[in-house]
C-alpha cells in the first residue's frame, strides 16, 4: 500500500510537507486554519493551500500573547507563527470563525510578518439570501486580493477546473468513509484520519489520483468482506482531531469509529460543489446550503444536531464519542444540546475532553471500555 | 501603609452621587412593567447589549438584556451557584459567565428577581462576541421562539462596502422580522424621533463620562458601571434623555464645588474589560485607599464611542456603520489605539485590565495591548486574571497584594 504510505509521511509533518513541495516545485503557499477556507480559489490561482494545526508544540513564545484560557489550537497555531517556521509560506489566509481565532488573526498581524495576509470576514448566518450575497461578494474580493498579492490571474476557466478538482477530491474522500462505515477493518482510523489531514495539504492534482487509487483498492478489498465485525460503531463528534492516537485506543476498548462529524473529518469534504453555476456562486452555495455547519455559523436551531442524529441513524452508530478541545466556546455550547437530542433518540454518547495533548492512555482506556461495554 | 483618615459621616454623605436613587427607581419601575408585560399585552425581546434596541422601541417592544440581568446576579453574588448549575446542565465552565448565569436563571427562575420575563422573541447582534449567537440559540430553544440575528461583520483593517451593504440589507430585514412577529408595520417617523433620542443619550452619556477629564474626578469608573444601566437597556426613549441630563448636572455641580469620587485623588487610572461585579465596591475602596480613582474605562464608553457617525435625520442609515464598528468588533491594533487616546484624554497614571476569562473577544489581545501603553506613553499596566460574575475564580488575597504592588509603581513614577 504506497498510497497510503506517502499520505501518513505528509499527514506526520505536513509543514515539512509543504516546505518541500515549495522549494522543489517553486509554487507558493497559503496557510490557514478553517474548514471556510475557499481553498478553490487559491489553488485556482496556482497556489498550494496549507491546513495548519500545530499541535504537539511546546509553547515557549505565544504565551507572552495568549492567555491561559484560549484553546489550544489558538495557542498552538500562534506558537507556530512565531517560531518561524511558517516563513516560507507565501501569506496566511484567516476565515471569521470564533472570538478566538479573529483576535489570533489581531495577533498575528501585528506579531508575524507576511507578505499577503488576508482575513475572509464570512458571514455568522447563513439563512438569508443578503448572507449569500455578501459571500459571494467577499469570494470576489479574496480572488482580486490574491490577484493583486501574487500578480496572477484566476481565470475563470482556472476556477471550473479547480471546483471539478475538488469535486472529485472531496468524492474520493466520501467514498473512502462509506467504505470504512460498510468495513470498518478496511483501514484503521489512524488512517482514514491521516488522509483528511494530508487531504487539506498535498498538492490537490497528485492527491486527487493518490485517492482515486485509495479508493479503488479498498473497494477490491471489500469485496471478499463479510459482515463479522462484532466492534461497537462509534461516531466521533467535535472540531479537529489531530490526535491519531485516539483511533487506535477506541480500537483496543472494542469499539472503532465509522464515522464523524469533525472539521478534519466530514466537514471538510462533504457538499458537493454544484458546478453549473458561475464558480463563486457555486463556493457560496456549498457554504450555505451543502456542506454541515460548524457550530461558529448559524442556519438554523437544530440543523446540527439533525445532522449528528441523521447520521447515527445512517451509519447504525452504537454510540457517540464528543471530543472537544478545552476553552472551545462554539463547541461547548453545542454540547448540551447535542448530547439531549441523543438522548432522546437512544444514542449513547460520552464526553472527552482535550487540551493540547489526550488524557493519559490508560486513563482513556478505562473510559473508553467502560463506554463501549455500556453500549451492551 | 499610608492610615486612611476617617471622614465623619456628613462628608461621605456629600460624596454620594444623589442621582442614585433616580437611577434605581427607573429601573425598577422598568424591571416591574417588563414583568408585567403578559398583563398589559406588551411584547418582549430579549436583546444583547450591543444590539440595534431603537426599533424595538419604536414598535413599543420591551427589551430586555440579559447581559444587565446576569450583571445584577453577578453583583448579586448568586453567579457562583447559578454557574454551577449550569455546568450541571452541562454547559463547561469556561463558557461566559453572562451566559451560564443566564441559561440557568432562566431555567429555575433563579437570580435576585426571579428570572427574567420570558421572551416573545430574541434579537442577537454579534457585534460584541461570537458567544452571543450560541447563548441565543440555546435561549431560543428553550424558549420555543423566533431569533433575529443582526450579523456585523468584524473589521480587521476596514469595513469595506460589500459588509456595509450586507449590514444595510439586515436592518430592512431586521424591520420585517419586528412586522411580523409584532402583526403591525413599522413606523418610520416615530424611528426618526426614537433615534433623534438615542442620539441624544449618547451625546449625554459622553459627557457625564467626560467630566472625570477634571481633576479631582467627581465620578470614577465604578460609578459609571452603575449608570451604565439605562443607555444599554433605555435608549431611545425620553426618560434616558432626561435621567442624563440631570446626572450630568450633578456631575458639573461635584465639579464647580469640588466633590470628588475619591477623597484626594492623586493616581489616575483607567480600566479595561468588564467590571468583576460581585468585587466592585471592595475593588473601589482598595484603589481608594491608595488615593487612586479609576476615572474611565473602555467598557461604559462603548456605548457612546460611536456617537459620532450616528446621525438623526438618517438613523437608520447610520446605524449600519454605527453598529458595526464598535469597540470589541475592532482589531487589537484599533483597541490599542483607542485605549491610547483615553490615557491621554483622561490623564491616566496607569491602567489596570482585567483579564476576564468569561470574555476571549475582550481579553484576548490585551497582553499586546499592554506591551504598546508600555512602549507608546511609559505607563504602568497592571493585569488581573479574574470573571466578571462567576465569583468562585476571584483570589481576593492575591490581587490585593498585587494592587499594593502595582500602586508602589506608580507612585514611585509619579514622584519620580
Ligand atoms: S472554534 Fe474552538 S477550537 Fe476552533 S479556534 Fe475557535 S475556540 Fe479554538
Ligand atoms: S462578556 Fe464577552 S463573551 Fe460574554 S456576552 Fe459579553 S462580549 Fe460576549
Amino acid at each position: 500500500m504506497n498510497a497510503i504510505e506517502d499520505i501518513r509521511r505528509v499527514a506526520r509533518d505536513p509543514i515539512e510537507y509543504a516546505r518541500r513541495y515549495t522549494n522543489e516545485t517553486g509554487v507558493r503557499a497559503l496557510g490557514y486554519f478553517c474548514s471556510y477556507t475557499p481553498e478553490e480559489i487559491i489553488h485556482a490561482a496556482g497556489i498550494l493551500p496549507v491546513r495548519l494545526f500545530g499541535f504537539g508544540k511546546k509553547i515557549v513564545r505565544a504565551d507572552a500573547h495568549l492567555q491561559s484560557y484560549s484553546c489550544s489550537l489558538v495557542r498552538s497555531a500562534l506558537e507556530l507563527g512565531l517560531s518561524g517556521e511558517l516563513d516560507f509560506l507565501g501569506g496566511m489566509v484567516f476565515p471569521h470563525t470564533c472570538d478566538s481565532i479573529q483576535r489570533l488573526s489581531d495577533i498575528y498581524r501585528m506579531n508575524i510578518p507576511f507578505g499577503f495576509f488576508e482575513d475572509i470576514v464570512l458571514p455568522v448566518k447563513l439563512n438569508s439570501e443578503s448572507a449569500r450575497e455578501y459571500i459571494v461578494n467577499l469570494l470576489a474580493a479574496f480572488t482580486a486580493s490574491i490577484e493583486r498579492g501574487f500578480s496572477v490571474t484566476v481565470s475563470d476557466e482556472a476556477l471550473r477546473r479547480s471546483l471539478v478538482l475538488y469535486n472529485e477530491i472531496r468524492d474520493h474522500l466520501g467514498a473512502l468513509y462509506r467504505l470504512r462505515s460498510r468495513h470498518p477493518r478496511l483501514c484503521s482510523g489512524a488512517d482514514l484520519h491521516d488522509v483528511v489531514s494530508a487531504s487539506m495539504v498535498m498538492d490537490r492534482t497528485g492527491l486527487a489520483a493518490l485517492l482515486a487509487d485509495l479508493v479503488g483498492e479498498l473497494s477490491a478489498r471489500a469485496e471478499g468482506l463479510g459482515d463479522d465485525d462484532a466492534r461497537k460503531r462509534i461516531i466521533l463528534s467535535g472540531g479537529i482531531c489531530s490526535h491519531p492516537d485516539v483511533y487506535g485506543i477506541i480500537e483496543d476498548a472494542g469499539g472503532a469509529v465509522v464515522w464523524d462529524d469533525l472539521c478534519t473529518g466530514t466537514r471538510y469534504f462533504e457538499g458537493a460543489l454544484d458546478t453549473t453555476r458561475p464558480p463563486l456562486e457555486a463556493i457560496a452555495h456549498r457554504y450555505v446550503d451543502t456542506r454541515v455547519t460548524c457550530p461558529a455559523k448559524h442556519r438554523s436551531l437544530t440543523d446540527r444536531a439533525d445532522s449528528l442524529a441523521a447520521m447515527a441513524t445512517e451509519h447504525r452508530a452504537d454510540g457517540v464519542v464528543f471530543l472537544l478541545l478545552k476553552f472551545c466556546d462554539p463547541h461547548a455550547f453545542d454540547y448540551p444540546h447535542l448530547k439531549e437530542r441523543l438522548d432522546r433518540e437512544g444514542v449513547p454518547s460520552m464526553l472527552v475532553e482535550i487540551e493540547d495533548t489526550l488524557p493519559p492512555a490508560g486513563q482513556l482506556m478505562t473510559r473508553f471500555e467502560a463506554f463501549v461495554e455500556s453500549l451492551g | 501603609m499610608e492610615t486612611i483618615e476617617k471622614k465623619p459621616d456628613s462628608e461621605k454623605e456629600r460624596r454620594k452621587i444623589k442621582s442614585v436613587a433616580r437611577m434605581k427607581e427607573i429601573m425598577t419601575g422598568y424591571y416591574i412593567e417588563a414583568k408585567g408585560a403578559r398583563q398589559s399585552g406588551k411584547k418582549v425581546a430579549w436583546i444583547t447589549s450591543g444590539g440595534p434596541v431603537e426599533p424595538l422601541i419604536v414598535m413599543d417592544v420591551i427589551p430586555v438584556y440579559p447581559e444587565n440581568h446576569s450583571a445584577m446576579i453577578g453583583a448579586t453574588k448568586m453567579g457562583g451557584d447559578l454557574c454551577n448549575r449550569a455546568e450541571e446542565m452541562g454547559y463547561s465552565r469556561d463558557l461566559c459567565s453572562y451566559a451560564r448565569s443566564d441559561i440557568a436563571a432562566a431555567v429555575t427562575n433563579g437570580g435576585p428577581i426571579g428570572g427574567l420575563p420570558a421572551p416573545d422573541f430574541l434579537v442577537c447582534c454579534n457585534n460584541i462576541c461570537g458567544t452571543v449567537m450560541k447563548w441565543y440559540e440555546a435561549q431560543a430553544r428553550f424558549f420555543n421562539v423566533p431569533l433575529f440575528i443582526f450579523d456585523t461583520p468584524f473589521t480587521h483593517t476596514e469595513f469595506p462596502d460589500i459588509a456595509r451593504n450586507y449590514v444595510r440589507k439586515q436592518i430592512f430585514e431586521y424591520i420585517a422580522f419586528l412586522e411580523t412577529v409584532c402583526g403591525r408595520k413599522f413606523d418610520y417617523d416615530r424611528m426618526m424621533e426614537v433615534g433623534r433620542l438615542s442620539v441624544e443619550a449618547q451625546r449625554l452619556w459622553q459627557a457625564v463620562l467626560d467630566t472625570t477629564m477634571h481633576r479631582p474626578a467627581p465620578m470614577s469608573a465604578f460609578d459609571a458601571f452603575f449608570h451604565l444601566g439605562l443607555i444599554v437597556t433605555l435608549r431611545g426613549t425620553q426618560v434616558v434623555v432626561e435621567y442624563y441630563t440631570q446626572l450630568l448636572a450633578e456631575m458639573r455641580a461635584r465639579v464647580a464645588s469640588g466633590i470628588s469620587a475619591v477623597p484626594n485623588e492623586r493616581y489616575r487610572l483607567l480600566w479595561d474589560n468588564l467590571p468583576v461585579w460581585y468585587k466592585t465596591k471592595w475593588l473601589s475602596e482598595t484603589f481608594a485607599a491608595h488615593d487612586a480613582c479609576l476615572v474611565a474605562d473602555t467598557y461604559t464608553s462603548a456605548w457612546s464611542g460611536q456617537v459620532e457617525k450616528l446621525r438623526e435625520d438618517d438613523f437608520l442609515e447610520s446605524m449600519v456603520e454605527g453598529y458595526s464598528t464598535i469597540y470589541l468588533n475592532v482589531s487589537v491594533a484599533e483597541m490599542a489605539r483607542s485605549v491610547l487616546g483615553m490615557i491621554d484624554k483622561y490623564g491616566a497614571d496607569g491602567v489596570v485590565m482585567h483579564s476576564n476569562r468569561s470574555c476571549k473577544p475582550y481579553s484576548l489581545g490585551q497582553y499586546d495591548i499592554q506591551r504598546i501603553i508600555q512602549k507608546e506613553r511609559d505607563v504602568p499596566v497592571l493585569m488581573i486574571e479574574a470573571d466578571m460574575v462567576d465569583e468562585r475564580v476571584f483570589s481576593e488575597s492575591q490581587i490585593g497584594t498585587r494592587i499594593d504592588a502595582f500602586m508602589e509603581v506608580v507612585r514611585s513614577r509619579k514622584s519620580g
